[in-house]
């Protein structure tokens, strides 16, 4: 982590968020690039090298049950959820441009669309927990983890029931057309991945939606931060 | 049965033909604890009751002890965040179904009958497809899917889906932490306002389960309830994947419909399950009644009820 900026912590509902910051703004008052990690990860100790070019703070969020924030018990874990931790750190950021990986690219596309005027490009990149548990149900069960709960990050629970968040595409593109339509931003959606589940294929075929490099989308939405 | 800072201290509640459970004690769901209830004679067959969103057990303090009384061990649970269980963190269909199966687990391995109203019929019968050798038969009240949203779970069609639902949502989530119900002055208006989205269900009735139901803060009376559960909601899931799944049901069925609309209520017809229906399921709808058919009429629902189970 970044030695010189302590972590913060934000409260959502019972749950406290780690929000690391990775690396200062360059630019005052530039606009922050948040980072979200994918299924079972949590923030990199290290800046990622591909933030180079962005004029704003750099600072990643670990996700209900990862990393550094609580664990909570008796999963109950849903994309929408991570969701609402995503936007507890929009509060305490403001506008922000989001990248997240596999998982985390699923919660930054749910975001944009939620958040339009919050989220100011939101940058999908592969990673693990990018499919969730596929279009549609499969089989029913009842999710139980392998893994023993010991209490340590991640949760086990968090494995289990975010392998198995049902992903429909018109659900996904639903939010792509609400950050199309009130973002205000050209493309406010960037694909980075080379993962194309049903939902991002679909995404992709979206108006407003670029499909680019990491790079690429960085230096676009930096124009305006 | 009465614990301290519930309203049993002060004012027992009481209703005519109510009675408390003969047991309760704790399970341990997942690192949760879940307060389970049970009536009857312990040795007799025993039937699980799961109760509706934002209810509780003892909404069946009615409709339980009829059932008990005809030779039934009837075991029920609070859900998570609802009556006296543990408020969770988290809330899903995949918990709430594993919360199930933890307290089935500890009536027996064997299958037995499962009955649910409303938002607990459609997590039993989620049960019954994940673990037909658990259940040996399925009692749903006005808990089948329907093409309709449906109004007490978490999760609705995305048609639903606006920018200002979800705004309002995420809203709702930042301001979640340390987040109480409004307090009430007394239990008559806590029953009164329960009476706006239950309206065909008497004071008399709502009265006695705020009197089981509510807790007395510094400040007032207030469910037990988890404040951060909200009433309606978002998500991908579709009512149409539980309609599809409704065929394959194998094990008797007797499901219950209302005719008359509520705010809680799902709206699902007979001729919307028609297509769908089970091979060995029946459908009967109650004239002239409401989304809490076991509270409207304990004792025709009852009676069919043991009817069925003794088929």
């Amino acid at each position: 982590m970044n030695a010189s900026a302590p972590t913060i912590w934000l409260r959502h509902s019972k749950v406290t968020l780690a929000l690391h910051p990775l690396r200062a703004e360059r630019r005052a008052g530039a606009r922050p690039l948040l980072l979200l990690h994918g299924r079972g990860e949590a923030t990199a100790a290290r800046v990622p090298e591909f933030t180079e070019p962005w004029p704003g703070a750099v600072l990643g969020l670990d996700f209900t049950g990862h990393g550094a924030s609580t664990i909570p018990r008796g999963g109950g874990y849903t994309a929408e959820q991570l969701m609402a931790d995503a936007d507890v750190a929009l509060a305490h950021l403001g506008p922000a441009t989001v990248l997240g990986r596999g998982l985390g690219a699923y919660v930054a596309l749910l975001l944009s669309g939620a958040r339009p005027t919050l989220v100011r490009g939101a940058i999908l990149c592969d990673g693990p927990g990018l499919a969730g548990g596929g279009p549609r149900p499969t089989t029913p069960s009842i999710p139980w983890p392998a893994e023993r709960d010991d209490g340590l990050a991640p949760d086990p629970f968090a494995l289990v029931d975010l392998a198995r968040d049902v992903r429909p595409p018109d659900y996904a593109t639903s939010f792509t057309r609400q950050a199309s339509q009130l973002s205000g931003l050209e493309r406010p959606v960037s694909v980075c991945s080379f993962e194309r589940p049903d939902w991002l294929a679909a995404v992709c075929e979206e108006p407003g939606v670029a499909i680019t490099r990491i790079r690429d989308a960085l230096e676009e939405y930096a124009r305006s931060a | 049965m009465s614990e301290p800072g519930t309203a049993a201290e002060a004012d027992p509640p009481s209703y005519p033909t109510a009675q408390a459970p003969d047991r309760q004690r704790d399970v341990d769901a997942t690192g949760l604890r879940i307060r389970v209830y049970e009536w009857g004679d312990p040795e007799a067959p025993p039937i699980l009751f799961a109760h509706g969103g934002f209810d509780f057990a003892r909404t069946y303090d009615v409709f339980a002890p009829l059932v008990a009384g005809a030779g039934f061990r009837v075991v029920s649970w609070d859900q998570r965040g609802h009556g006296a269980s543990e408020h969770a963190a988290l809330y899903n269909w995949d918990a709430d179904a594993r919360d199930a199966l933890a307290v089935l687990d500890t009536i027996g391995r064997a299958p037995i009958p499962f009955l649910g109203h409303s938002k607990g019929g459609s997590v039993l019968m989620h049960l019954a497809d994940a673990c037909p050798h658990r259940v040996s038969k399925l009692v749903n009240i006005d808990g089948l899917p329907s093409r309709q949203r449906h109004p007490d779970v978490s999760e609705h069609e995305r048609s639903k889906l606006l920018a200002s639902e979800l705004a309002g949502w995420l809203d709702h989530r930042r301001r979640a932490a340390g987040k109480q119900r409004r307090a009430a002055d007394s239990l008559d208006v806590l029953a009164r306002r329960r009476g706006q989205m239950n309206p065909r269900l008497s004071f008399e009735w709502l009265r006695y389960l705020a009197g089981i139901g509510a807790r007395r803060d510094a400040d007032g009376w207030r469910w037990k309830l988890d404040p951060t559960l909200r009433f309606g909601g978002f998500g991908p899931w579709r009512p149409e994947w539980a309609l599809q799944r409704l065929p394959a049901l194998a094990v008797p069925m007797l499901g219950f419909l209302a005719s008359v609309t509520e705010p809680m209520g799902w709206d699902t017809t007979e001729e919307i399950l028609a297509p769908y229906r089970p091979a060995h399921a029946e459908f009967l709808t109650f004239p002239d009644t409401g989304h809490f058919l076991h509270i409207e009429r304990p004792h025709e629902v009852a009676s069919r009820v043991l009817e069925f189970l003794a088929s």
